[in-house]
């Protein structure tokens, strides 16, 4: 008897556990399906807005206002192109853009990394209450000053000017203070020391130390502000107001309400304006990705 | 350069604390030039382009004025007239229901959905981007993608009803008041959902794997431990979350300007201004109307509501311990700063 017994048990438990077994791989599988299936949703419904954009652009109006809706892209781009080309000055649009957010971001990434080496690796009468005032101005919101703001550069001229989105912008509070993060822990004091006895000056060392050792620091603020400069809408809208220095969101806010009735430019108006966006973040998740590997960016 | 290569000795240690401005034989301030130089630029900028507007919009408020002619001085007339008036209250009420109407969904999906990207799953790389690109995309191509969607006649939306529930299916989106609202609901979870999923997850991270797995070991199920231990254990980063919703969607503009930007010249809202939030009646008033005083009275009012609702989020985040907004703020900007690196980082790793 307890021989067989001897036997049997170990079949039995083998047996009860396959069954285990298959119970947990099911509900494992059943779990992965869900979770991939709720996933997809969720990237379909992020990403459909970009399709549409794209399918509507190479539509003619009345495909665009057809019933059903024709859910896949026509050859129309082209001719939508042409005709946004035709009536908006859009390349120029495009041109400002580009000048107004890589002008903001090579400022910004230049004023914002020294004065983030300032605040982290030095001292100097008044730097705590500096510090603080710089942290005061994170909780002023941009709506309060659209009014006088615009009176100002009217004061200045540089309404309908580029100047007046580039200069405001060339520094800011939230790059100082990311980079100096940044700086505290991945530029050592020794380096900075050991630069300073060799007889490299402030400037020197924040060149030849501070900017290579938070390089990815300043590409990651750079490409942050070239996205933002570009999005900026409602500045641009108050204080652009010649057809000739439009940024691209207000040229294709214009064209939205100019050419309401053509509906094919337009989508192919706001492809044109998502587009070099879209291929910058690519780029610069890029960049990012190599800078994380190389070790200088912290996760 | 002189000026540093003196007199410091050598240290055989790391030192761990700044490094002080070397001692040299030159007086005052002048020894610290080159430091006060590299952080003049923010300040001198925000002097001329941040401080210097704001005590202007006060002394604005306080005036008739068109931009261009006579400022009369009129008190508190601004003010007194904001209180009485209708269109200014209906834009808070709007601002405030669109608010509702987005975050709760929002916040909810995105922690539903940084809970899922978080289990051990493949392309993960892919999935952050593809949930963090529209936060990068601009808001004005997207609004006329949205108009597009969800037009009355036409739309995509409307096209999908009909084709399930029969013709006479269909919403008024761009008509209806609640459609208004709802669709520019829509645009910011669409907008934002990904961007809050990507700092939950940072978050999520955080948490230490053990606590899952004796939970599992322990039998729990899945909606157990994302309802018992993930929700508890994130409750500070959904809080902060809480208020950078907040703040953004009080500040709402684009959204209703691009997507109502046909129904009438001035842009008032569309249909009975359903979608006049607080940012775009100020618009309207300095810069349709030109009425610069009203819309700087405009703009402070919106920046008490702001003060008001960041301190209730104070609370709600730091308890009642800690009362002093000056000790306060600056752990929270830092908080700030690292989650929207963070996210950006996240997303793109």
């Amino acid at each position: 008897m307890t021989v067989m017994a001897t036997t049997a048990a170990p079949e039995a438990i083998q047996r009860f556990n396959d069954h285990e077994g298959s119970v947990a791989r099911r509900r494992k599988l059943v779990t992965r399906i869900v979770t991939h299936a709720c996933i997809w949703v969720g990237v379909i419904l992020s990403l459909f807005p970009f399709y549409w954009l794209f399918a509507m652009s190479t539509q003619t109006t009345a495909q665009i206002f057809g019933f059903p809706p024709d859910l896949f892209p026509s050859n129309q781009l082209l001719a939508n192109i042409q005709g946004v080309l035709d009536n908006v000055n859009i390349f120029q649009a495009m041109l400002n853009s580009f000048i107004v957010s890589g002008l903001c971001a090579l400022l910004v990434m230049f004023f914002d990394s020294l004065a983030a080496f300032t605040f982290a690796k030095y001292e100097f009468p008044g730097k705590n209450a500096l510090f603080r005032v710089l942290l005061v101005t994170f909780l002023i919101p941009a709506s309060l000053s659209l009014v006088p703001s615009f009176v100002l550069m009217s004061k200045l001229g540089w309404v309908g000017e580029l100047q007046a989105l580039i200069i405001p912008g060339a520094a800011n509070a939230f790059g100082i203070f990311l980079l100096r993060q940044f700086c505290e822990t991945s530029v050592p004091n020794e380096l900075i020391e050991s630069a300073r006895i060799d007889g490299a000056g402030f400037f020197r060392t924040y060149w030849s130390i501070g900017v290579p050792m938070m390089r990815g620091g300043i590409a990651f603020l750079g490409i942050f502000t070239f996205i933002s400069a570009w999005n900026d809408y409602v500045w641009p809208l108050v204080v652009l107001v010649n057809p000739g220095t439009q940024t691209l969101q207000t040229a294709l806010a214009s064209l939205n309400t100019s050419y309401a009735t053509n509906y094919g430019w337009v989508m192919a108006g706001a492809l044109i304006s998502v587009l070099p966006l879209i291929a910058i973040f690519i780029i610069g998740s890029r960049h990012f990705i190599a800078n994380i590997a190389a070790g200088a960016v912290k996760g | 350069m002189t000026a540093h290569t003196t007199g410091v000795p050598l240290r055989s240690k790391p030192r761990n604390t700044p490094i002080a401005a070397s001692k040299t034989r030159k007086n005052g301030f002048l020894r610290w030039w080159p430091h006060y130089l590299s952080i003049a630029p923010f300040y001198v900028l925000f002097l001329v382009f941040g401080a210097f507007p704001i005590v202007f919009s006060i002394v604005i408020s306080f005036t008739s004025w068109d931009g261009m002619g006579k400022m009369t001085f009129v008190g508190l007339d601004q003010y007194s007239y904001l209180l009485g008036d209708s269109l200014f209250w209906q834009s808070v009420w709007n601002t405030f229901i669109i608010w509702v109407i987005s975050t709760i969904p929002m916040l909810f999906i995105a922690l539903v959905i940084a809970f899922l990207l978080h289990q051990n799953i493949r392309m993960k790389s892919f999935y952050r981007v593809a949930f963090f690109i529209p936060n990068v995309t601009s808001m004005v191509a997207m609004a006329i993608v949205f108009g597009s969607v969800f037009s009355d006649q036409f739309g995509l939306a409307n096209s999908f009803l009909k084709w399930i529930a029969g013709s006479d299916a269909g919403v008024q989106w761009l008509t209806n008041p609640w459609g208004i609202k709802v669709t520019i609901a829509i645009m910011v979870i669409w907008r934002f959902t990904g961007y809050n999923a990507i700092i939950y997850l940072a978050g999520l991270q955080a948490i230490s794997t053990e606590l899952y797995d004796s939970a599992r070991v322990d039998g729990a199920s899945t909606w157990r431990i994302f309802s018992r231990i993930t929700v508890p254990l994130l409750r500070p980063v959904i809080l902060f979350t809480v208020i950078t919703s907040t703040i953004g969607g009080l500040s709402l503009f684009t959204e209703p300007q691009v997507l109502l930007g046909n129904t009438g010249v001035p842009n008032l809202g569309g249909t009975n201004s359903a979608g006049l939030t607080i940012v775009l009646y100020q618009y309207y008033q300095a810069f349709n109307n030109f009425d610069f005083g009203y819309g700087s009275a405009i703009s402070w009012a919106l920046f008490v509501l702001v003060a008001v609702f960041a301190l209730i989020n104070w609370r709600l985040v730091m308890g009642r311990r800690e009362d002093q907004l000056g000790q306060v703020a600056p752990s929270l900007i830092s908080r700030f700063t690292a989650r929207r690196a963070a996210a950006t980082k996240e997303s793109t790793r």
